[in-house]
Parts: C-alpha cells; structure tokens; sequence
C-alpha cells in the first residue's frame, strides 16, 4: 500500500459492512431454537418412538410436518454458525481454515436439504 | 527485537468453575452440530419403513451407542440453558462476579433436573427409544 493515502488505506482494508452479521443471525435462530427444540423433544418424549405408524402418523401432519422442516434448516444454519466460530477460533493454518469452513458450508447444507427432504418424503406418502 | 507484550491469556487467570461453563457451550455446540446426522439418518430411516425403521432402533439400541444419545440429551439441555443465559447476558445484564456464578448454578441445576427426568423417559423401557 506504499503511497496510498490513509483513506485508500481504510478502503483497502476496512470494514466488509458485514459487522454484527453473523452474530445477529445466531441469535436469531437461537431465539427462534428455544421453542422449537422444546415443542420437538416433548413432542417426541410422548410419541412411542419404536412405533413406525405412531411416529410417521405424528409427522404426516402438517402441523407438525413444518415446524419440523424449519427446525432442521434453522438447527442447520445455527450450528453452521457456530462451527464457522469454531473453526475460525482454532484452526489457525490458513489453507486448512478455508479447506475445513467450506467443507463444513457444504456438509450443514447438505444435512439441511436431506433433512426437510425426509421430512417431506414420509409427509407426503400416502 | 525485545518479545512484544502479549494479551493475558487463559493460563494467567485462576481457574473457576464459570470458566468451564464458558468451554462446555462451545463443546456441546460441536458435539449437537455431528447430532444433526443422527437426526437425519433417523428421519431418512423412519421413511424408508418400518424394516428399516425397526433396524435402525437395533442400531441405535446398543449400549455404547445409547450412552452417546444420552450425552446428546444432556449436551442438548445444557446448550439450551447456557444459550438462553448468553442471550440475557444480551441485554446487558447479569455480568457481574456473582450473577454470572447464580446463573451458571441455575443452568446446572436445570440440566440435573430436566436430564434426569429425560433420561428417564426416553431411556427407560415404558415406550421411548428401546
């Protein structure tokens, strides 16, 4: 940055106008996770869980059907986040940091779409 | 060149038990994070039918593999309880030396309480996961 002005150099470097991003969105899910996680492990907690029909019988409702399906995508995003932190905070090889956040990017993403998929499959079947 | 002043870091401060709590969310976190697949494996089993269902639960019901679901109950819980604690430390409040100790014995207490009557519930062989 050799004969730059100290305002080419805060252009340079300066803020991504992403400050309190990532940190606002995990406390959204997080809010949005207390009473979700909560209504699915009571729900789960009073269905007879070895019983095939009671638990897809319980699912094929639409009811239930979604908030399951946006309790998955928000569980995902949330520990998409936080394993982001994670990472960030402890893997300090740099190829090794980027290698591991897109690997982790891809598998929280593909752990979404199978989960609302499986969802949707036994909702769905007749 | 003389070694540059460093920011204190953890081994310098006298070890209190708010310190672990602070650790174990991280902890929990990762380890319900890899839950995830557990959970999607189990929706994937439960609508491929009730044989593949039924061989799931097989799986699922041995031993070693009963005491990680249960750590995953219990890490659930905590993670629950500790998150709602950050986000009333969110407003601003409760960080003082002795709110941050009632809140970390709350959080405790509520794991000890509600892990156990879980534990009960889905572990023990009336209905449940068995």
């Amino acid at each position: 940055m050799r004969g730059s002005t100290p305002l080419g150099k805060v252009l340079g470097y300066g803020s991504a106008k992403d400050g309190a991003g990532h940190w606002w969105v995990q406390r959204v899910t997080a809010v949005a996770l207390v009473p979700l996680t909560i209504w699915f492990l009571l729900s789960m907690a009073s269905l007879p869980l070895a019983d095939h029909a009671a638990v897809t019988g319980w699912m094929r409702q639409s009811l239930h059907a979604v908030p399951l399906a946006v309790l998955i995508l928000t569980l995902c995003w949330h520990a998409r986040l936080g394993v982001q932190v994670v990472l960030e905070d402890y893997v300090h090889h740099h190829a090794l940091k980027i290698t591991s956040l897109l690997l982790s990017t891809f598998v929280h993403a593909l752990v979404a779409a199978t989960g609302v998929f499986a969802v949707l499959r036994i909702a769905f079947a007749a | 060149m003389a070694p540059r002043p460093l920011s204190p870091h953890l081994s310098v401060y006298r070890f209190a038990y708010t310190m672990a709590l602070s650790i174990l969310h991280r902890i929990t976190g990762v380890a319900l994070a890899s839950g995830l697949l557990v959970l999607v494996a189990w929706l994937l089993a439960l609508g491929n039918g009730p044989q593949a269902y039924a061989a799931f639960n097989g799986f699922m019901g041995h031993g070693l593999i009963q005491v990680v679901l249960g750590a995953w109950l219990l890490a659930f819980l905590y993670h629950l309880a500790n998150g709602i604690r950050h986000l009333f430390w969110d407003t601003g409040r409760g960080f003082s030396k002795s709110a941050a100790r009632r809140s970390a014995r709350l959080v405790i207490a509520f794991v000890v309480v509600a892990g156990a009557l879980l534990v009960y519930v889905f572990f023990c062989p009336v209905g449940g996961v068995q």
